[in-house]
């Protein structure tokens, strides 16, 4: 057996965890516990780098497979890693340090609950990330919610109970009708090894039904419209932190799960209900580009344009397209570090004034340079400027939308432009203009933690909008595969059917 | 006379029970030393019973009376919960002065009743271990007599059960009549024909057995007896009588009537559907811990239920590791329950709790795993007792019940979450007191690493729990 190189990865941030716990906690400035986490998160990151580096990407296998019996024999603890999920691992290893520096400016009260809290919710993402049965995938993805449920209504706002309810109880009940998907998978079949369910294929009658369980839950997960209503609230209440986790991360479980589980499991069902995913985004992509324009709430506005973005990236998954289906997981990957950093950059606003409403700013260029410079790069990325990560996932998602529908593919594109108008707006607002609140003058620019954290996330934000290939290259080859093997089902499905 | 070894645990804690009886008559102020020796025999009491437990099957007495794996296991974890009762117990009733040498004894006596229940083959031997059982509950109930709610409790819970009984006993009088013997397995091979007198039969008994189980719609006492009475004796109420009940049932519906399965196979589906809607919708409004923790146990009862509906060996199983887990969860949370002491007065209302997590994070931290798990959330130990419900339910394609259930965990998890959000997000009241007695801390400690830690080895009780077969 090799060394357990995914089990670590997911295993790491819980012992990180377990020394805070046991680190003292009386000195009132708990530096020695954000130490610890960020030790931990960084070393994490590196093993996840070093994992991308090792990482064959021309297999179409999964790799680094480790299967240990589990539950009494009938259900194995096993995970393994594809080009999709290696980015998506990534990912969250490069949120977490970032969110573990920016504690600094945000969290005031009972730090060291809060690192604990976000290297368990680590230990969650990655694993969900992972896992290739469906039992312990579900286990990951329904676990984050404890984490989740704290962060926001311990550090929360005002608003922080109801918003922390109605975040639990909408992704519960969307989950636990996957759950008897999974369980029913299992007496259909024999297995919820996903490997062994991409060979087995189910039966077709089933499809349809389960599909719509395993919906049900991705899809108050994504969110799409019309279950999208917790995301505001959940945004708006959570502290900047939890936003930047919620939004970069815990949104992209259920993209990977359509891709993953959807497509994989269910492809004569995901080929019916296509149109229905296409509505549903494209609702998502107007009605909440519009939505996005008339809030006055600068998270709420970042809240809303994830739901429009997460919209292309169902429509970019649901195209059964190459281009479609790595344009969703570049997107996917974009609005991880996009929409991160907008939250931060609200974070350290609202740091210093105290409000996220937009109309008390203003004019911050004058005072505030250079969070004006990387704020616009932030913008320009939402808005999918050429250059930038956010222009390469639109740009594949309307291709791959092209090739199959036309006015599915014109309709989306006019969100592009909403998409434009309401961040342009908000950056005019924020940050042109005159500066009628004077209490403004005093603000600060960026202090130097926050230059690195926002840093950070400009340098992949621009290199990979302009050298998109290292993450193309990566997914190819899977991707291609889960549409090989999902176009090879439909071909025998239809045969079987003459 | 050979078979006496058999019963050997039986014989020995009846002896202790006289033994103490004396003792505690003829030496003055000797409640402390019953109350430990008690809790000594019924270490000794478990240790006899695991040495029986290699049995496989046994009769004894003319088939009246039956040593097998589901009898074993229940008996196990049966006693070895009492043990822990008593451990978490000791400083409160010495607390609110309740410390008399009849306590112990009451409950060492129907825990008698209940192991008789458990191993009973014949109508006539298990009436006589719930008669047992249930005369020595009514007195615990009532057992802080000065209390008004605690009277209450224990006249509440008299009147209904004895109007259980009386139902269990007239759906008894109706199955001998009709099938010509009491002996169980008799039972089994004359009823291979539909008869209305075994059905009504059937029907009585297991109205009288939802009674015992506090299942709905007979559960209108659960959460007057729980509130009312003494913390220890709900601890008590909420664990014992439901694993021997559960048992009994099992038997029940898998040797006598196994026959007539698609007879009450309907019942237990609506009785189990009823308790899982009902238990999760009323805890919502509850300000009392133990009332809520009442309504809780009646929508877990429906969860075991469920698994005894199926008519499986999977669905018997699922529903003896259900209650095993839920008897884990229950210890936790009643043990977090004792800490909840300021100068000699115990809380027990869900405002106490708020704002617990500041000055006590240990405590607030095993109620925020306990919750939780009794919610149903992964990776606890609640999540696959669960689990293995849905995946012996799924299995019958009984979808309308997992899916009914399953959303009935969601408006349970609305309850649990509010007690977190209390603890969690509320500001912070008085300090409770930390002094703690080394039985309660022990049994917090291994309950709540049991629940968290369940997820790495959870093939552990499954094993033990497979080879309890009954079709």
């Amino acid at each position: 057996m090799n060394f357990p190189i995914l089990s670590s990865l997911i295993l790491l941030p819980t012992i990180g965890a377990l020394f805070i716990l046991f680190t003292k906690s009386s000195s009132g400035k708990y530096q020695s516990s954000k130490y610890v986490a960020l030790f931990i998160s960084l070393a994490n990151f590196l093993l996840s780098l070093y994992l991308w580096y090792v990482f064959d990407k021309n297999s179409i296998d999964f790799q680094f497979v480790e299967n240990r019996e589990w539950l009494s024999g009938f259900i194995n603890y096993k995970v393994g890693i594809d080009g999709i999920s290696i980015l998506f691992i990534i990912l969250t290893t490069f949120i977490t340090p970032i969110c573990i520096i920016s504690v600094n400016a945000t969290i005031t009260n009972r730090l060291k609950d809060f690192l604990i809290a976000i290297l368990i919710m680590e230990t969650f993402m990655i694993g969900v990330f992972c896992s290739l049965d469906l039992v312990v995938f579900y286990l990951f993805f329904e676990a984050g919610l404890i984490p989740m449920f704290l962060i926001i209504g311990i550090w929360g706002g005002e608003r922080r109970v109801y918003s922390a309810f109605k975040f639990f109880l909408y992704t519960l009940l969307g989950s636990v009708l996957m759950l008897v998907a999974i369980i029913a998978i299992y007496w259909i079949t024999g297995t919820t090894d996903v490997e062994k369910l991409y060979e087995l294929g189910i039966q077709v009658e089933y499809q349809n039904l389960l599909w719509l369980a395993f919906f049900s839950s991705f899809a108050v997960k994504t969110p799409m419209w019309p279950v999208h209503t917790w995301l505001p609230d959940a945004h708006v209440e959570a502290p900047t932190v939890g936003s930047v986790l919620l939004a970069a991360i815990l949104l992209k479980m259920a993209g990977y799960g359509f891709i993953r589980f959807s497509l994989g499991l269910f492809p004569i069902a995901s080929e019916n209900f296509t149109m229905l995913v296409y509505i549903l985004s494209l609702i998502a992509i107007i009605y909440t580009s519009l939505v996005a324009l008339m809030q006055d709430d600068m998270k709420k506005l970042i809240a809303y344009s994830s739901v429009a973005h997460m919209g292309f990236v169902t429509l970019g998954i649901f195209t059964m397209t190459q281009q479609g289906i790595e344009g969703s997981i570049f997107q996917m990957i974009s609005h991880g570090l996009v929409s991160a950093a907008l939250f931060l950059s609200v974070g350290v606003v609202y740091e210093r004034h105290h409000t996220r409403l937009i109309n008390k700013y203003g004019g911050l260029v004058s005072i505030m340079p250079r969070y004006a410079i990387v704020f616009m790069v932030f913008t320009l990325g939402a808005l999918g400027l050429p250059g930038t990560t956010g222009f390469i996932g639109e740009f594949l998602i309307l291709m791959g939308a092209f090739e199959k529908n036309i006015l599915v593919a014109m309709i989306a594109s006019l969100g592009v432009i909403l998409g434009a108008a309401y961040m342009l707006w908000l950056f005019k607002r924020v940050v042109f203009g005159e500066m009628k609140n004077q209490e403004l003058k005093s603000m600060k620019d960026l202090k130097s933690f926050e230059i690195i954290t926002l840093s950070a996330l400009v340098v992949p934000i621009l290199f990979f909008g302009f050298y998109p290939e290292p993450l193309i290259n990566s997914i190819e080859v899977s991707v291609e595969n889960t549409l090989n093997m999902y176009n090879f089902d439909l071909v025998n499905n239809i045969a079987s059917r003459d | 006379m050979e078979n006496l070894q058999y019963i050997l645990p039986e014989i020995f804690i009846s002896a202790s029970i006289m033994l103490f009886l004396l003792v505690g008559v003829f030496k003055k102020n000797s409640a402390s030393l019953i109350y430990n020796l008690s809790n000594i025999s019924l270490v000794i009491l478990l240790a006899l019973i695991i040495n029986l437990s290699s049995l496989d099957k046994v009769y004894l007495f003319n088939n009246s009376y039956l040593i097998d794996n589901l009898s074993n296991y229940m008996k196990i974890i049966l006693v070895g919960s009492g043990i822990f009762v008593m451990l978490t117990g000791s400083k409160y009733i010495q607390v609110i002065n309740l410390n008399k040498i009849e306590y112990p004894i009451l409950i060492l006596s129907s825990i008698l009743g209940m192991m008789i229940m458990i191993s009973s083959n014949d109508l006539i031997v298990f009436y006589m271990g719930l008669e047992l059982q249930s005369l020595a509950l009514y007195v615990l109930a009532s057992f802080n007599r000065d209390n008004l709610l605690s009277t209450e409790s224990g006249l509440k819970y008299f009147v209904l059960s004895a109007l259980s009984s009386g139902l269990l006993l007239y759906g008894c009088s109706l199955t001998y009549g009709f099938s010509e013997s009491t002996n169980f397995n008799q039972i089994l091979i004359n009823s291979t024909e539909f008869n209305y007198g075994t059905t009504f039969g059937i029907v009585f008994i297991l109205v009288g057995l939802a009674f015992k189980i506090s299942a709905v719609p007979f559960h209108m006492w659960a959460p007057d007896v729980y509130q009312g009475s003494p913390t220890s004796v709900t601890l008590f109420f909420a664990i014992l009588p439901k694993i021997a009940a559960l048992s009994v049932f099992i038997k029940f519906l898998y040797t006598p009537f196994a026959n007539m399965n698609d007879q009450w196979q309907t019942i237990i589906v609506f009785i189990s559907i009823a308790s899982m809607i009902f238990g999760a919708v009323a805890a919502i409004g509850q300000k009392n811990l133990k009332r809520l923790i009442a309504y809780s146990s009646i929508s877990h009862i429906g969860y075991a239920l469920a698994g005894l509906a199926t008519v499986s060996n999977q669905g018997i199983q699922s529903s003896i590791t259900y209650i095993s887990i839920y008897l884990v969860m229950n210890l936790a949370f009643f043990s977090c329950l004792f800490m909840l002491r300021r100068n000699e007065k115990y809380y027990e209302n869900i405002e106490d709790l708020s704002g617990l997590s500041k000055k006590h994070p240990i405590l607030s931290f095993s109620l925020l795993i306990v919750l939780f798990s009794l919610a149903g959330i992964p990776p606890l130990a609640g999540f696959f007792a669960k689990f293995y419900i849905f995946l012996a339910v799924i299995e019958q394609s009984m979808y309308f019940l997992a899916i009914v259930g399953l959303l009935a965990t969601v408006v349970a998890a609305f309850y649990y979450l509010r007690i977190i959000k209390i603890i969690y997000f509320d500001p912070e009241k008085e300090e409770y007191e930390r002094s703690h007695n080394l039985g309660l801390k022990i049994t917090l400690a291994i309950s709540t690493l049991f629940i968290l830690a369940y997820f790495i080895y959870p093939s552990g009780i499954t094993e033990i729990v497979s080879k309890i077969t009954m079709i």
